[in-house]
C-alpha cells in the first residue's frame, strides 16, 4: 500500500485529492486482482474472435499459389450462395432439434422408470447414465461397427430376423443414424437433471392428490410436469448448446456425408479449414456459425434464466 | 499511473529477454542436436520410433524426438507449421501429394546435393516411379519411406468354387461379372468391397484409377474440367453401378479400414486397394482364410495397367535450423541399413515396402511376402504419374491430380460420389453438381476464365 501511494502521488501534485477521487482509486484497488484474470479470458476468447474476423475478410488458402489478398466482404458472400453452407445450416437447425427432442423423450421415459423403487435400481441407474461418460468417438465406432453395420452389427441382424431384411442405416438414412446416436448419448444427461427434478417433488404433495382421488397419470400431468418445466428446459438449453457443435459422431459415422446429408456447421467449418486450407472462406463460416448459435442460444437462456431469479419459478 | 506502464513495459520486456533467450540458446548453441519429427501413427513408423536407439548410438550428437500424429491430424499440423514457417519441426513425413506443391512453395529443402554425394544412402536403388513422386522438376525433396500401389486381393476358394479363375490383370468388365457370381446375399458375402466413404483420400481414389483406365480424365490440357465428358461418365457409372449392385451393403461409410474388416472376415470375394494393406490381411484374416487369398494386379479398361502409386517421404523444412543433423535422419531412415535392421529386429513383415529394388531381393522378405512381393513390385513399375490416362493431361499423379486446389475439388466430388453410391441422388446429378462445383473453383483460382 505505502509502495503505489508513494509512487502514484509525485511531489508535483499541488491540488490534494479529491474524495470521489480517492473512492474511485479504492475501487480499482478491489477490482486489481480480478484483472489478471479478465486479461486471460479476453486473450483467450475475444482475441481469436478478432483475429478470426479479420482473417474472414482475406482470400487465404494455405496451400495456394497466390498470396493472400484483401477481398472485403467477398468470403460472406461466398457463403450465402454456397448450397452446401446453406444446406448445413438446415441440418444442423433439424438434427439438433431432433437430437435434443428425441434426448429428452427418452430421458424422461427412463427417469420415469428409475424414479421408482425396485431391486437393483442402483445398477440400472448406472447403466442408464453411461452413454453419457462414453467417449463420443468411442461411441460413435461401436455404433457404426456394432449396430449400424449390416454385415456385423446387431441392428442389420435383428431387423432380418424379424423379417424387414438388412437395413442400409448410413446409406439410407444417414441424417436418423446420427440423431438415434447422439439421442442416445445426450438421453443420459436428460435422465440425470430430470430424475434429480422428480426426486425433489415433494412426497406430501402425491400423498394428498392420491387421497383426492387423482391416479397417476393425472398427478403426473398436472402436478409433476408443471414442476418439471424447469429442469426440461434447462436440459434443452444445456443439450442443444453442445449438440449444435455435434462433431465426433458425423466425422466418425459418415464424414458428412453422403452427398452432405450429415454436413453440420462445425463439420463444414472444419473441412473448409482443415481439409481445403480455405482459412478465409473457413474464417467467414466460423463467424457465421457464430451469429446463428448465439441467435439460437440467448432466447433460451432469457428463459433459463428466470429460474435462478425466481428461484424455482414453477 | 505512469509507474504502472513502466512496471508493465519492465515486466513485458523481461518475459521477451527471457524468451527470445530461451529461444536462442536452444536453437543454436544446444549440444548435442536434438530433431523433432513429425510421424503419422502407422506400424511402420512406429517400429522406426522404436529403433531410434540404433540411429543415436551411431550418431551420437543427435537426439531425435518424435510426434506421432494420425494421419489425418498429421496433414493439418504439419502443413500450418510450414506455411506459417514456425519452424517447429526439423522432419516432417508428408504423402505424395505434398512434395511437389510444397517444393514449389519453397516451403521443403532440395535434398539432391545431399543425395548426390551420401554414395552409401544409395539413390540408384530407388524404384524409380517413386523417386519421381517425391521429386519436383527432377530434384529430389523428399527421401521415401515407403511406397505403394493398388491391386485386387480376392478369394481363391470361392473363385475355385465358381468355377472361375482370376487372370494376372483382369480387366474391370471381368471384375463386374466375378462379382455379379460371387456375390452371395444368404452367406453375406459381398461380390467385390470398394471404398464409398467421402474424402478425396477415401472413395476418389479407387475411382479415378477407374477414370484413368476407362480413358477417362479430370482436365484436358487448357484445364477444363472433364468429369461430364463421355468416358468419365461412363467410368464414374460403372464403379458406382458396381458397387450398388454387388458390392458390401450400407457402402457410403465404408473406408479401407471397414474392407480391410470384411474381406478378413470373409464377407467379401474381392477387395481393390493398396498393396500395402496384402501384409495386414493374411495377418489378420480369419481362420483357414489366410491359405485362400490370391492377388491379382488392378483391373484394367483402355490402358495396360492401372494401379495408383502413391509414397510416404521424409522431409526437411527449411525453416530447420539442422539442415545436415535432419538429412543424417532421413537418410539412415530410408536406407538399405535400416530395412535390414527392421527386418531382423521387428520381423520381414514390418519392413516398410515399396521403396528400394534391393529390399525386394532380400531373400527372408522374399520368403515372407512371396505371395505379394513381385505383384506388389510390379504394380509400382507399372504406374506412370506423368501419364496417368490414355489421353494427355495438364497434371501428375495417378490417383489424384496434383494442384493444390484438389483437396477442395476432390472433396466436394467426393461427396456427391457417395451420394450416388447411397442413391440419394443419381449419377448423373452427382456428375452435373461436381462439374459446376470444379469449373467455378478453376474460374476462382485463375485456372480457366
Amino acid at each position: 500500500m505505502s509502495y503505489s501511494s508513494v509512487t502514484t502521488a509525485p511531489p508535483k501534485v499541488a491540488q490534494p485529492m479529491t474524495d470521489g477521487k480517492r473512492k474511485q482509486l479504492n475501487v480499482w484497488r478491489l477490482r486489481a486482482p480480478l484483472l489478471p484474470a479478465l486479461l486471460v479470458v479476453i486473450a483467450v476468447t475475444q482475441a481469436p474472435f478478432v483475429i478470426t474476423l479479420y482473417y474472414s475478410l482475406f482470400r487465404w488458402n494455405l496451400v495456394s499459389t497466390s498470396a493472400r489478398r484483401f477481398v472485403g466482404i467477398r468470403n460472406y458472400l461466398g457463403a450465402v450462395t454456397d448450397p452446401v453452407f446453406l444446406k448445413a445450416i438446415a441440418n444442423t437447425a433439424g438434427m439438433t432439434l431432433s437430437i435434443v427432442a428425441g434426448a429428452i423423450v427418452i430421458g424422461t421415459l427412463l427417469a420415469l422408470g428409475l424414479h421408482r423403487n425396485f431391486r437393483g435400481r442402483g445398477i440400472a441407474r448406472t447403466l442408464a447414465i453411461t452413454p453419457f461418460f462414453v467417449m463420443p468417438v468411442a461411441a460413435a465406432l461401436f455404433w457404426k461397427a456394432g449396430l449400424f453395420d449390416p454385415t456385423f452389427g446387431l441392428l442389420g441382424w435383428s431387423t432380418a430376423a424379424l423379417g424387414l431384411g438388412k437395413i442400409n442405416w448410413v446409406s439410407e438414412y444417414p441424417r436418423l443414424s446420427i440423431v438415434i446416436l447422439t439421442a442416445w448419448q445426450w438421453s443420459s444427461f436428460a435422465l440425470l437433471i430430470l430424475l434429480a427434478g422428480m426426486q425433489s417433488f415433494p412426497v406430501e404433495v402425491t400423498e394428498a392428490a392420491a387421497i383426492d382421488g387423482a391416479g397417476r397419470w393425472l398427478t403426473f400431468r398436472r402436478l409433476m410436469l408443471p414442476h418439471l418445466r424447469p429442469f426440461f428446459e434447462l436440459t434443452a438449453l444445456l443439450a442443444s448448446m453442445y449438440v449444435l457443435e455435434n462433431f465426433a459422431a458425423i466425422a466418425t459415422l459418415t464424414a458428412g456425408g453422403p452427398a452432405y446429408a450429415t454436413t453440420n456447421l462445425s463439420y463444414y467449418v472444419y473441412l473448409e479449414a482443415f481439409s481445403a486450407f480455405d482459412l478465409g472462406q473457413a474464417s467467414a463460416y466460423g463467424i457465421i456459425s457464430l451469429a446463428i448459435a448465439i441467435a439460437l442460444v440467448m432466447p433460451m437462456l432469457k428463459v433459463v434464466a428466470g429460474i435462478f431469479r425466481t428461484g424455482g419459478r414453477a | 499511473m505512469v509507474s504502472q506502464a513502466k512496471l508493465r513495459s519492465l515486466t513485458l520486456s523481461v518475459a521477451l529477454a527471457v524468451a527470445s533467450g530461451a529461444g536462442f540458446s536452444t536453437l543454436a548453441y544446444s549440444e548435442p542436436v536434438t530433431l523433432t519429427v513429425a510421424l503419422a501413427a502407422n506400424p511402420q513408423m512406429q517400429t522406426a520410433a522404436n529403433l531410434i536407439g540404433n540411429f543415436e548410438q551411431k550418431y551420437p550428437d543427435i537426439k531425435v524426438r518424435f510426434q506421432t500424429l494420425p494421419e489425418n491430424q498429421l496433414r493439418p499440423a504439419v502443413l500450418k507449421d510450414v506455411a506459417t514457417k514456425s519452424g517447429q519441426y526439423d522432419v516432417v513425413m508428408i504423402g505424395a501429394y505434398e512434395v511437389p506443391l510444397w517444393a514449389q512453395k519453397g516451403w521443403i529443402t532440395d535434398l539432391s546435393t545431399y543425395a548426390n554425394s551420401d554414395t552409401a544412402w544409395n539413390q540408384a536403388d530407388l524404384l524409380k516411379p517413386i523417386r519421381n513422386l517425391v521429386s519436383y522438376q527432377g530434384k529430389l525433396f523428399a527421401t521415401p519411406f515407403y511406397g505403394s500401389s493398388s491391386f485386387v486381393f480376392y478369394r481363391k476358394d470361392l473363385f475355385a468354387k465358381a468355377g472361375l479363375t482370376m487372370p494376372q490383370t483382369p480387366t474391370w468388365d471381368q471384375v463386374a461379372q466375378y462379382a455379379a457370381k460371387l456375390d452371395n446375399k444368404s452367406t453375406g458375402v459381398a461380390g467385390i468391397c470398394l471404398r464409398g466413404v467421402p474424402g478425396w483420400g477415401q472413395n476418389l481414389a479407387p475411382l479415378t484409377t477407374v477414370i484413368n483406365t476407362f480413358g477417362g480424365r479430370w482436365f484436358d490440357q487448357k484445364w477444363q474440367p472433364q468429369l461430364s465428358e463421355t468416358k468419365t461418365k461412363a467410368a464414374i457409372t460403372f464403379y458406382v453401378n458396381l458397387l450398388r449392385e454387388h458390392g458390401q451393403p450400407d457402402a457410403a461409410k465404408d473406408g479401407w479400414q471397414e474392407c480391410l474388416q470384411l474381406f478378413t472376415q470373409g464377407h467379401a470375394a474381392m477387395w481393390y486397394d493398396d498393396t500395402v494393406f496384402a501384409g495386414p490381411v493374411l495377418e489378420q484374416a480369419a481362420p483357414g482364410l489366410k491359405d485362400n487369398i490370391g492377388f491379382a494386379m488392378a483391373p484394367v479398361n483402355a490402358t495396360k495397367a492401372s494401379g495408383w502409386l502413391w509414397a510416404w517421404g521424409l522431409a526437411i523444412p527449411k525453416t530447420s535450423r539442422n539442415q545436415e543433423a535432419a538429412w543424417k535422419l532421413i537418410a539412415w531412415l530410408t536406407s538399405p541399413e535400416y530395412i535390414k535392421l527392421a527386418g531382423t529386429k521387428a520381423g520381414w513383415d514390418q519392413v516398410p515396402p515399396g521403396s528400394r529394388t534391393s529390399t525386394y531381393q532380400i531373400p527372408e522378405y522374399k520368403k515372407a511376402t512371396v505371395a505379394f512381393g513381385d505383384l506388389t513390385l510390379a504394380s509400382i513399375n507399372a504406374a506412370d504419374p506423368l501419364h496417368p490416362t490414355v489421353m494427355p493431361v495438364p497434371y501428375t499423379g495417378v490417383q489424384y491430380v496434383d494442384i493444390p486446389e484438389f483437396e477442395q475439388i476432390g472433396d466436394f466430388t467426393s461427396q456427391q460420389l457417395a451420394g450416388a453410391i447411397s442413391a440419394q441422388i443419381t449419377v448423373d446429378q452427382a456428375i452435373d453438381a461436381s462439374q459446376k462445383k470444379i469449373v467455378d473453383i478453376m474460374q476462382d483460382s485463375g485456372y480457366t476464365k
